[in-house]
């Protein structure tokens, strides 16, 4: 019998100090669209590769993210997390169960919602040969922003793209990448955002700077993120809730405060460890 | 603004993105001229030595470079339907795309727009120099000749439509299959020489693909002087059904791809 996670509706609990803001976040003129209280709700979700369905990526997993809120998708490799993304996309379509997002079922009506979505992830790349300018000018236009001009020089300012705009993406460092992959993920202003690993291979500081215009964001927008990182510091700093994965199966959640007191740990990086490694809830570390 | 309104902003999009592509990129825009320029000029001296020996052999050899030019729509229009889509994949961008509320349609629809571009971008010069080289001027064709392209696009977007589907269900290790289907058309369609050169249990098979007509309407274009009305009708048939099956392909290669999650695994 998997386990079948049931989150406790908790009050978000943002646990991020107000870090040091560079570039504000300007507030968008027209208020969040009313949405239900948990953008990001799964139901049984389950992928199976395979003739039979013998390799079970994602194993009946159930989970919901409550509106404003991030919450953080933790696992080790090969845990389901990308997968889950996926299906939370609509890229990949479930053997079993539902992911709704805004109340659409994105295997069937994701359409419906796509508009007030986006996402950032390392597996996907914007047209190299395109300038940072020309690619958001096209992802402004597949997502049918008004007023895009001037939401592009919004972007270039809040996250200081201002000095490579009109350099081909291709040539760009891997922080410059990042931060022009974001200004992707959030041309639309969406109110649910998708990140997968969105500081992998960033140094500190550019790590840093990202979190804290994501965090700005949230706050700004009331957005809702669902992030999926290998980085305990960074889940420790964001996210409200943390939904821990191993195998395709959904084995503990709650805060990352909760987390750490449960398995009577220090750090997220502990908790990681022991669930990782199959310890039980405050068995010592060898 | 409405949802017609949107879809076309959405499609422009995508034509923006492949034009942007196109002129950031100077091999591409001679890579769409060159290879229809050497097989041009190739087929017209042969055309010229052909004129030398009699009026008949001269008459056949006009055939020919008509049959290059047709050809070329044929081919090009394939090639550029699926090269926009194949420059989806190598810059593993579809995800990106497959996440914005851009529809299926649309993005077929933005691809077939850009085959036009890419083909014009390449046919239109070497037409030009077929009239200055050879005097064969496809243009004086007039209606003839939209009959001619209409017919031909519509099949190249059939074949393109399905190795694009191959290549989005089975990867990038697929993609030869773009280059390579359409010339699985070369010998049925009859491009070079008409249909009764072929044995009589393949003639049912060739006369059952669109550019057949095709190419049997333009040989009675140039050597009887009819433009054969029956034949592109029959074309024009045969292509809706053949567009139909491979839209239907394409979707079930994409239906495929979402089950086993090859979209955002873009790979071999």
């Amino acid at each position: 019998m998997p386990f079948v996670n049931r989150m406790q509706p908790e009050p978000p609990e943002p646990n991020a100090p107000d870090a040091p803001a560079p570039y504000a976040v300007a507030p968008h003129p027209i208020a969040p669209h009313p949405i239900a209280p948990h953008p990001i709700a799964v139901d049984g979700l389950t992928k199976a590769y395979g003739r039979s369905g013998e390799v079970l990526a994602v194993d009946h997993i159930s989970f919901k993210v409550p509106r404003g809120s991030v919450t953080g998708l933790l696992g080790g490799n090969g845990a389901g997390k990308t997968t889950t993304i996926a299906m939370l996309m609509g890229l990949l379509t479930p053997s079993a169960g539902s992911a709704r997002i805004l109340c659409a079922d994105m295997a069937h009506e994701r359409h419906r919602v796509l508009h007030r979505i986006n996402f950032e992830s390392p597996y996907v790349e914007m047209p190299m040969r395109l300038t940072v300018r020309q690619n958001l000018t096209i992802f402004g236009r597949l997502y049918g922003v008004e007023g895009l001009k001037a939401r592009i020089a919004e972007l270039a300012e809040e996250l200081a793209l201002a000095d490579f705009l009109d350099r081909p993406s291709g040539k760009l460092s891997a922080g410059q990448k990042t931060r022009v992959a974001l200004a992707k993920a959030m041309v639309n202003r969406p109110d649910v955002l998708l990140l997968d690993e969105p500081t992998a291979s960033l140094d500190p500081d550019t790590a840093d700077w990202v979190r804290s215009h994501l965090e700005r964001y949230r706050k700004a927008r009331g957005a809702t993120l669902l992030l999926a990182s290998h980085n305990m510091p960074e889940v420790e700093r964001l996210c409200d809730n943390v939904v821990m994965m191993k195998a395709g199966q959904i084995v503990d959640e709650g805060s990352p405060r909760q987390l750490i007191a449960r398995y009577g740990r220090h750090t997220m990086e502990d908790v990681f460890l022991d669930v990782a490694r199959g310890r039980r809830k405050g068995e010592a570390a060898p | 603004m409405s949802p017609l309104a949107a879809s076309l902003n959405r499609i422009f999009a995508l034509i923006l993105r492949y034009w942007y592509l196109l002129q950031s990129s100077w091999p591409r825009i001679v890579d769409l001229v060159y290879w229809p320029t050497v097989q041009m000029l190739m087929w017209g001296f042969l055309q010229v030595y052909l004129a030398g020996q009699s009026s008949t052999a001269a008459l056949v050899g006009a055939t020919f470079i008509g049959s290059v030019l047709l050809w070329d729509i044929l081919f090009r229009g394939q090639i550029g339907f699926s090269v926009s889509f194949l420059e989806e994949m190598w810059s593993r961008n579809l995800g990106n795309l497959m996440m914005t509320p851009l529809r299926v349609w649309e993005f077929l629809a933005a691809l077939m727009v850009m085959s036009v571009i890419r083909l014009a971008i390449g046919f239109v010069p070497v037409s030009l120099l077929a009239i200055a080289f050879f005097g064969f001027n496809l243009w004086g064709l007039g209606l003839a000749l939209a009959a001619f392209f209409a017919n031909l696009i519509v099949t190249s977007w059939s074949v393109g439509l399905v190795a694009s589907g191959v290549v989005l269900r089975n990867g990038l290790g697929a993609e030869a299959l773009v280059w390579s289907i359409p010339f699985l058309l070369l010998p049925l369609a009859c491009v070079y020489y008409p249909v009764e050169v072929l044995p009589a249990w393949l003639q049912p098979i060739s006369l059952a693909l669109p550019p057949t007509h095709v190419f049997e309407g333009m040989r009675a274009l140039i050597l009887e002087e009819r433009f054969d009305v029956g034949a592109m009708l029959w074309a024009a048939g045969l292509n809706a059904l053949f567009f139909l099956a491979a839209i239907l392909a394409f979707l079930a290669f994409l239906r495929a791809s979402r089950r086993a999650g090859s979209l955002l695994q873009v790979g071999e």
